[in-house]
């Protein structure tokens, strides 16, 4: 092999075969042990790492609201202290905002990205796995102010002067500020890196107009990322400032103002509440259809829908603010903006349904929580107008009518196309099919607790309940609702638990799934399953949106080349295409397994805890640490095709 | 078999400037880091327009020292070019490694001269919401300097080592891209802290 040459022929073959696969899997495959584990870069076990790590904290989220539907279940009860109380709930929201709702969803996208996309890895696979260790260590440093009993306790949105030095002096809030920096990082790379591997590694033939409606919600997810997570970490940082250094952003005394965290946070928290339903849109437009037997409805609509529906979304932050005071005027103009996104999210609503009405529909647990999914994304979608009109909003701010609201939007938009995606990928993942008997009970669990515990608090919230209280007068009314709430929440947590047992009992007793169980048409179902390592032995062709349906839908005489094609096999190589037209442009040598990942994100987390404990040799050093390992990292390697050929200096 | 069957042509192999991932990186990271800036004038500025009469601290800041520096960091930018075009992409060895180490050595000057208007400034980071704001404006444009200038210095090592020819020298250009960036947002700062007040 002479990798120091600077360009070949890629070799053409017209059939796979087991030789080329043994060698393929000899240059792909992470050494099997501890160490392999901890240096893997293969983006289909970062991708469920992230599944699994973000789950651990989704349950770790929900034994949170459980407490505190415990708590509430009846007037006046002190199972829990007020300030407990606080602790918990701003836990919870950040637990399941920030370390699954968005994470969950880079899972799937890091699983599937390179398998929709025809390549063999993502365009940083290093990148990829230090965006996944950030993410464990952000969040086990957040997780580590708990067992201290100094979790923040400001709300998830941690708004000043309540979080200032004045009203929290102790490290609680510091713990959050820090813990969002660092995480901050984490969903920056990974989305750089969607992004790039867009750009770059499209399968020959995969043009924007074939890409999978997921690729495009990520894509969009992405791009806001990249503009929206700085604001959240500029304002964690002029906070922090605030409280450590003795800066005065958001202190009122010395005329800082408090509105500008808002500003900032809800600058990024708009588009971030995008950010983590639009690739969950996305696992609904791909997956419904195969049950649907046809391919989606209005394919150009809904992936322009999602791109506007960012755009739009980065102009209405402030209608998370309505009630602070702004002129009529901004209030009218970002009230009208948020109407607007109603459109958008029409045209997709009405291509769901116009796909499963024109459809066959087999309904199978996954279709059940798709389908279902449908109408919890109107019921948020509707109470999210009501509160996006102004005067609706003065009334019902802070009550439990948008508690209602955003767990109907993050429950409905994000868990159930999450579990419903699980069903449908999980064949894949794993080679065996999931439980359809045990499905349907954890459908039907999760469906009903879920809507018996959230609908009854938008009436709670109608009667004037405000949110965030940790106990309640008796004789206000509110007893039976919250009983049944509660009631609700822990149905809905024996749903969650049933999609558990399912999960380990099919890992090890599933039937065997076979490549394409559901008879599915895009490219990840080419492939066997589990899928190994190196993903295609040979770069597919692309001619279609839905590679395996050619023959059936008969739309062109042209037809995908899934068996033929090149074979990039002298180390670990895949194909870079062009960025419009995805014509082979490049070989990419892509580095292989590595620790560097884990020990630059270690240095990095080293650092937020120098900072948290206050010692300036701890910091000094870890950022210093930082710097070397950023250094070697890039340094650049022969064997990457990043170092000039020696005869020519 | 179909209009795909791909062609048998030679295709370039590893980093090759612009065709290189990292370059497509790089731009990601500019973006970012663009809208980290915005987000900081933005709050620059909605401090300002809420401010009661002592905004900017001490008078209009003055261009003594900050106007030759804004052209030390554009001469600095300006010896990066020359490294790369007729230094790396003619293989012009000693041009290489001059124009980096006068891009290094213009910005190391940009610092202490930096560092110096920073000592005379009568308020401190303390000092009310002005304070707070210049300083840690112009700080993270100042932390992305050095960040620029660790990498200025690998790139001027890598160059010593002859890592780069006239066809491989993709951390160049991508390390070269991130310095301009830093220049081009010094005169968006510059603009706005030193020339905005000049005008009302």
């Amino acid at each position: 092999m002479n990798v120091s040459e600077a360009g070949r022929v890629p070799q053409l073959v017209s059939e796979g075969g087991s030789a080329i696969d043994e060698h393929l899997n000899a240059i792909w495959e992470t050494p099997k042990g501890f160490l392999g584990a901890l240096s893997s870069v293969d983006h289909k076990r970062i991708g469920i790492r992230y599944i699994v790590t973000a789950f651990i904290f989704l349950i770790a989220g929900g034994i949170e609201a459980l407490l505190m539907r415990l708590q509430l279940a009846h007037s006046d009860l002190k199972l829990l202290s007020p300030e407990a109380y606080n602790q918990l709930f701003t836990m919870h929201g950040f637990t399941m905002i920030f370390l699954y709702a968005g994470p969950v969803l880079s899972g799937f996208s890091n699983y599937l990205w390179p398998l929709l996309l025809g390549s063999r890895d993502m365009a940083f696979p290093r990148l990829n796995a230090l965006s996944y260790w950030i993410f464990l260590l952000a969040g086990l440093f957040l997780y580590a102010s708990f067992p201290l009993g100094l979790a923040p306790n400001a709300g998830w949105f941690n708004y000043p002067p309540l979080s200032g030095k004045e009203f929290n002096p102790g490290p609680n809030i510091d713990f959050y500020l820090l813990g969002l920096i660092f995480l901050g990082i984490s969903t920056t790379v990974g989305a750089a890196n969607f992004l790039v591997s867009l750009l770059r590694t499209r399968a020959p033939g995969m043009s924007i107009n074939r890409l999978p409606i997921l690729v495009w919600g990520t894509l969009t997810a992405s791009v806001g990322n990249l503009l929206a997570v700085p604001a959240v970490s500029l304002a964690c940082v002029l906070l922090f400032a605030d409280r450590q250094f003795g800066t005065h952003f958001f202190e009122v005394e010395a005329h800082g103002q408090p509105l500008l965290w808002q500003h900032l946070f809800w600058m990024f928290g708009h588009p971030w509440v995008y950010a983590i339903v639009l690739p969950a849109l996305g696992i609904v437009s791909d997956a419904l259809p195969t049950f649907c037997r046809r391919p989606l409805v209005g394919y150009t609509p809904v992936a322009l829908a999602t791109v506007a529906t960012m755009i739009v979304g980065f102009g209405v932050w402030l209608h998370h603010m309505f009630a602070t005071g702004m002129p009529m005027l901004s209030l009218a103009f970002f009230s009208a903006a948020s109407l607007v996104i109603t459109i958008p999210s029409a045209v997709s609503t009405f291509a769901w349904i116009a796909t499963i009405w024109t459809g066959k529909p087999v309904l199978t647990t996954s279709f059940l929580f798709l389908s279902s999914f449908i109408i919890l994304f109107v019921i948020g979608g509707v109470s999210g107008v009501m509160t996006g009109a102004v005067p609706f909003d003065f009334q019902l701010t802070d009550t439990y009518f948008v508690v209602a609201h955003l767990h109907y939007v993050l429950i409905g938009i994000n868990v159930f196309p999450v579990v419903g995606g699980i069903y449908y990928w999980f064949p894949k993942m794993t080679g065996r099919m999931m439980s359809e008997r045990l499905g349907r009970w954890n459908f039907w669990t999760m469906f009903l607790g879920f809507n018996i515990g959230f609908f009854p608090m938008h009436i709670v919230g109608l009667m004037g309940m405000p949110r965030r209280i940790y106990t309640y007068a008796p004789g206000l009314g509110w007893d039976t609702i919250n009983l049944i709430t509660t009631i609700g929440s822990f149905a809905f947590a024996v749903g969650i638990l049933l999609f558990l047992v399912n999960l380990g009992v099919s890992l090890r007793r599933g039937k065997p799934a076979g490549a394409n169980p559901w008879d599915a048409p895009t490219l990840e179902w080419s492939v066997p399953s589990p899928v190994p390592a190196y993903n295609f032995a040979v770069i597919p062709l692309v001619a279609s949106r839905h590679p395996l349906w050619e023959e059936r839908l008969n739309e062109s005489p042209e037809r995908s080349s899934l068996n033929a094609g090149y074979l990039l096999n002298q180390g670990r190589e895949t194909l870079a295409t062009t960025v419009l037209d995805a014509e082979p442009d490049l070989i990419l040598k892509m580095p292989g397994d590595s620790l560097a990942p884990l020990i630059l994100a270690l240095a990095l987390g080293l650092l937020f805890v120098g900072l948290i404990v206050h010692s300036a040799a701890v910091t000094g050093a870890a950022a210093l640490g930082t710097a070397v390992a950023i250094l070697v990292w890039l340094w650049p390697q022969r064997s990457l095709g990043q170092v000039a050929e020696p005869h020519h200096v | 078999m179909s209009e795909l069957a791909l062609r048998e042509r030679v295709l370039p192999i590893g980093s090759f400037g612009r065709k290189s991932s990292g370059w497509f990186g790089v731009w990601t990271l500019v973006l970012t880091e663009t809208a980290i800036f915005a987000y900081l004038l933005f709050s620059y500025f909605y401090l300002d327009s809420q401010a009661n009469g002592d905004w900017p601290l001490g008078g209009v800041p003055s261009l003594k020292l900050a106007l030759p520096n804004t052209f030390i960091l554009l001469l600095s930018s300006a010896a990066l070019i020359w490294a790369e075009r007729s230094g790396a992409r003619r293989g012009r060895r000693w041009q290489l490694l001059g124009g980096l180490a006068l891009s290094l050595i213009l910005g190391i000057v940009f610092v202490i001269v930096q560092l110096r208007e920073w000592q005379g400034k009568p308020f401190s980071v303390r000092s009310g919401t002005y304070g707070s704001s210049y300083f840690t404006v112009t700080g993270f444009h100042l932390a992305h300097v050095v960040v620029g200038l660790l990498i200025l210095l690998a790139l001027f090592v890598w160059a010593l080592r002859g890592y780069f020819d006239p066809q491989r020298h993709a951390p160049l250009t991508i390390g070269a891209i991130y310095w301009h960036f830093v220049d081009v947002v010094w005169l968006i700062v510059f603009t706005a802290l030193y020339i905005v007040p000049r005008f009302r």
